[in-house]
Parts: C-alpha cells; structure tokens; sequence
C-alpha cells in the first residue's frame, strides 16, 4: 500500500506528572510518525503511556516537552502554538471511544450532524453527511433511533460515523472493538482501513485486543514511556 | 442544532416536572407578594374611599383608624364653613358581629351622611341609601345580596346596593349605613341592659359624637392651611389625607407588613437555592456528556449556552406555572391578594437572574471538565 503524507510526527515528546519523590515519567523522550492510509495499533501494559500519548496526540494533554505536528501543522513545541486547540480537534481529528459516547439526547443521524453543527456548517448539509455516512456504515437505518435503543454494534457505528463527519485527517481510537464480538471487531476494523485509505487519513488505535492485531499497519509496543518495539 | 431543547425533549417528563415543582414554589412567592399589597391596599381601602383632602380627629389622638377618636357631631358645620372647604361630613367608624344565614359575619360597619363625603365611592350593584333609617350598602364580600336583611344590634337593615374593595386593615368587609344609624348601633343598648339602667336611675342620653370629620377642598384650595388652621382650635387635630395613609401604613398594618415582607424575603432566598441547586444538579448529572462535547470540539460557547438556555428556560416554565396557578386561586384567599403586573414582573427579573447565576455555577463546573474524561469507559 503506497503511504502519502506524514499526519502525525511527534518528536522527543515527554510527559511527567508530579514532581521529586512522586514524579511520574509516562512517556520518555519518544518519537512516532504515521502516515496517511496507516493503520496502527499502541500496545502495551496498563501504566505504559499509551493513553498518555493518544491524549496528547488529540491536543487533549500538553507534554512536558518535545515537538508534536499534525497534518503538517506544528501544534506544539515546548507550548501549544495555537490556542483554539477544541476548533484543531473539530477540523482535523476525530475520535472513538471504547463505550462509543454518543449523546444520549441526539438521534443516530444528530449526534453525527452535531460535528458539523459545531462547525457553523449549514443544518442539510450536516443531515446530508449524516445520511451518507450511516448508510456507508450500514446503520441508515437506525438514522432516527436515540442510542439507548441501538444495540453496541450500531452505537459503535454510529460514534465511527461521528468521527468521520467532519472529513478528519487524523482517527484516534480508545479500545473500539473491546465491547465488540470477534466477529463485529473485524467488521469495524475492515471499515476503519477501508476509511484510512478513501480519505487519506490516518487512523492510531490503542488496544488490548489481539483478535485483531493482524489487521494493523504496525504495531507500537509501549514500555514505561517508551517505543519496545515497532 | 439546539443542544438544550433536544436534552429536555429526551428527558421531558423529568424537566416537566422539576418545572412543575419549581411552579409551585412561585405560586407561594406570588401568593406571598399578593398578600403583601392585598395588606396594604385593604389597610388604604377605607381611608381612601370617602376621597378626602383633610382628616379632622380628636386632639391628641391619631384617630380614627390608628386610634379612637370622639368629636362633636357638629363640628361638621364649622368645617363646612371654613375657607376653602367644598363639602364636610361627618363619619363613625365600628365593627359589628352579625349573625346572619346560620353564621356570623364580621362587618366593618361605616355610618355616614347619604349625600356628604364619607360614603363608598361608586356602587357597583344596586342603589346607594336613599332612605334615612335601616338601608344599607354592602362589599360584595360580605356576601350579602341587594334585597336581603340583616339584623345589626336591635335593628333589621336592607341591603340596597353592593360596592367592592372597601374593607378595614384587618380585612373585614365594610358596610354603609347613615350616621344617625351607626351611631344609635354604637348607643343603644340590648333591652335588658336598658332595664337594668333604668332601674338605675342612668338617664339615656345619645352621644352626638362622631369619630371624624372629612373636608373636600375647592380647586385651588390650600389643604395645609385648613389643616393648621383646624389645629388651632385646641380640641380638634387635622391630619391631610396623605399624612392619613402615612399613619395607617406606619403604625396599624407596619408590622404585619414587615412580617410578611420578611417571610418574603426568606421565601425569595429559598427559592433562589432550590433553583441553584436544580440547575446544578442538571449540569452535574451532564458532565460526561460536557466532556464529550469539548473533546469533539464544542466551543465554549456551544456549552455555556446549553446550560444557561435550560436553566432560563426552566425558570421561565416555573414562573408561568407560578403565575397561572395564584392567578386561578387568589380569589379563593379569605383576604384580597393583590399581583400588580409591575411585581409579576420584577419577580420575573429576580428569577432570570437567581437562573443566571445558578447556571454561572454549573457552566464554571463545566468548564473544568477535562476533555480526557470523556475517554475513558
């Protein structure tokens, strides 16, 4: 597979919290690239950094220091160098979480709209992207359902739909497929490569589950804040 | 895509009643500041009925509400008399107990001069008095009718024509009747009290006194200047019809007043926590959604206005609750409640701002979650 344009570079980045006797280093000195069309999967043992470093990635928590770029635009080095950092989230990256999120008060289709509500983009065109996402996902059909009412496979296709609205460049993933069976976790990580590809975005997935780990690019095994392996 | 109605849509049954709930709590606020003028403008009723420019009392008293007040009968002639005075009558003052269709009623009887100052100001059923004894005007409260009787100490009287709003401070229903009625209904005495002093050797005399006497100005006239000139005369005080009211609100309803306008304020602080404390709650229970909203990329203002639209919005449900439901049973108070639009109003204003700082309270909250909390399970 031809890889295009590098979306996240992440250079010397570190992370402590406290300070002395109770400092913590979650991440040391570490260094990450990814390309559009990549797929990877952060792996590691719980207290390793890998939470610490996709939070970081999502502009979510400041490093202690390093350098971090996204989709070719330096958003960090030694401060944030932007300060709307929510409108970084909104236009260039999208999120999954592990227990999908959705708002509970929004149908299917709203809770895909409401990224481009947030947006300023007009109210059919966010309907119109809501449709065609949901329907690409083959959950169109549940456009008008509240999500207390879908079942996990369909809220969790709804909340990839969600990160996608906005056409992001940059998919990172908490656990997506851990409430999923083996069978729907392949689904949605065919899916999620099929997107990478279609829209030359990359997608960072931190995971524990190893039915699907041959479904990824690379593997980045974290150690105590650093790169195991790759 | 408004964020807060389609959170009280999703849980509306909950909002409605928290609504509902918050109703009635402004329906006792409302109930409390219509007590509170209700107070004040039956304590105004009576004085302000006759229509008064100068109050002539007793001296040494600050008659006739605020204290007792005995002058001669005739003094009415040499007010009439004095410069500047249009018309002078003469009015007494007493509250009966009258037992009437099985129950009693308590009556604030006024005894006046049919065609001189002092009588109810319009008729709103019926007729005025026109006969000399035994006819009557009554507030609609007493529930009376034109046509029926009434016995008052040892004399039946008809009621010939209803007025309404006229009552004392305490709130009992006036009723008009001639001077020269009212004041055989203060002197006569119960038959067998009679004997007795009879039997005594007490000789029956009519008191001619009245309680007051009231002059209307001619255009132009000086009401000050007759008011001191009355004082000159050492056993009469004259009090202008402001200084009248001043008195009736500083001293006989002053603490009743100041009672219900305490228990209206604390009421009024009550409220204002029991709305903190909702919206509060509110936005607590939406903290992960808050997260949520901010990690996809909500700006600020998305949040802060999802909190400050329910909140307003809630507080505006409860003061129409409030507003409709006192507005539906007022009329069922033993005393008047009275809710002029300016107090609606000013409560209306009070609310939206206790909403706008409770949800200050929530959006701070709000503002401190942290988007990572969204993250994780």
């Amino acid at each position: 597979m031809a890889l295009g344009d590098t979306l996240i570079a992440v250079s010397g980045v570190a992370k402590h919290f406290g300070e002395g006797e109770t400092r913590v280093d979650a991440l040391r000195a570490l260094d990450l690239t990814v390309r559009a069309g990549e797929v990877i999967a952060l792996l590691g043992p719980s207290g390793s950094g890998k939470t610490t470093l996709l939070n970081i990635i999502g502009c979510i928590l400041a490093p202690s220091s390093g350098r971090v770029m996204l989709d070719g635009e330096p958003v960090f080095d030694g401060r944030w160098l932007r300060r709307d950092l929510r409108r970084l989230r909104l236009d260039k990256i999208g999120f999954i979480f592990q227990a999908h999120n959705l708002l509970p008060f929004l149908t299917a289709e709203e809770n895909v709209a409401v990224v481009l509500d947030l947006a300023k983009r007009p109210a059919d065109e966010g309907r119109a992207r809501a449709r065609e996402l949901l329907d690409y996902l083959e959950v169109g059909h549940r456009a008008k359902v509240k999500p207390a009412l879908l079942s996990g496979g369909e809220a969790q296709r709804v909340a990839i739909a969600r990160a996608l609205a906005n056409r992001p460049r940059i998919i990172l993933a908490d656990e997506p497929t851990a409430a999923l069976d083996s069978a729907r976790a392949g689904l949605v990580m065919d899916l999620l490569r099929k997107l990478a590809v279609e829209q030359e975005a990359c997608i960072v997935i931190v995971t524990h589950d190893e039915k699907i780990f041959d479904r990824f690019d690379r593997l980045i095994h974290l150690r105590d804040g650093r790169l195991a392996d790759a | 895509m408004n964020l807060a109605l389609k959170d009280i849509r999703h849980g509306l049954f909950r909002f409605v009643l928290t609504c509902f709930g918050l109703g009635l709590l402004m329906t006792v606020v409302l109930a409390m500041i219509g007590i509170y003028n209700g107070l004040v403008s039956d304590a105004l009723a009576v004085v302000k009925a006759p229509a008064a420019d100068v109050w002539v009392v007793e001296a040494g008293t600050k008659g006739p509400f605020a204290e007792a007040s005995s002058i001669p009968a005739d003094t009415r002639n040499a007010v009439a008399r004095m410069p500047g005075v249009a018309e002078a009558g003469a009015v007494n003052y007493q509250n009966v107990e009258a037992p009437h269709g099985g129950r009693t009623l308590r009556l604030y009887v006024v005894g006046y001069e049919p065609g001189r100052p002092g009588g109810p100001r319009a008729i709103a059923e019926g007729r005025g008095i026109g006969a000399s004894h035994f006819e009557m005007v009554a507030d609609r409260k007493t529930g009376l009718s034109p046509g029926e009787t009434i016995r008052l100490g040892r004399n039946r009287f008809t009621v010939v024509g209803l007025v309404e709003g006229a009552m004392n401070s305490g709130g009992d229903p006036a009723v008009y009747v001639t001077l020269a009625d009212a004041m055989a209904l203060q002197t006569e005495l119960d038959p067998a009290a009679q004997r007795v002093q009879t039997a005594r050797g007490a000789v029956s005399v009519k008191s001619a006194s009245v309680a007051a006497v009231i002059a209307r100005m001619a255009p132009g006239a000086d009401v000050d200047l007759l008011a001191a000139t009355v004082r000159q005369w050492k056993h009469l005080a004259a009090m202008t019809q402001g200084e009248q009211e001043e008195l009736l609100l500083a001293s006989v309803v002053d603490k009743a007043r100041r009672q219900i306008g305490l228990f209206l304020g604390i009421l009024l602080s009550v409220s204002a926590v029991v709305i903190a404390l909702i919206i509060y709650t509110m936005t607590m229970e939406k903290l992960k959604q808050i997260a949520t909203l901010k990690l996809i990329g909500a700006p600020d203002r998305a949040i802060v206005a999802l909190i400050v639209q329910q909140a307003l919005i809630l507080g505006a449900s409860g003061w129409g609750i409030g507003l409709i439901l006192i507005l539906t049973v007022k009329d069922y108070f033993p005393r008047r409640v009275v809710l002029e639009p300016f107090n609606v109003m000013v409560l209306a204003g009070i609310i939206a701002a206790v909403c706008l700082l409770s949800s200050a309270l929530g959006v701070r909250a709000a503002m401190k979650v942290d988007p990572a909390t969204a993250l994780g399970s």
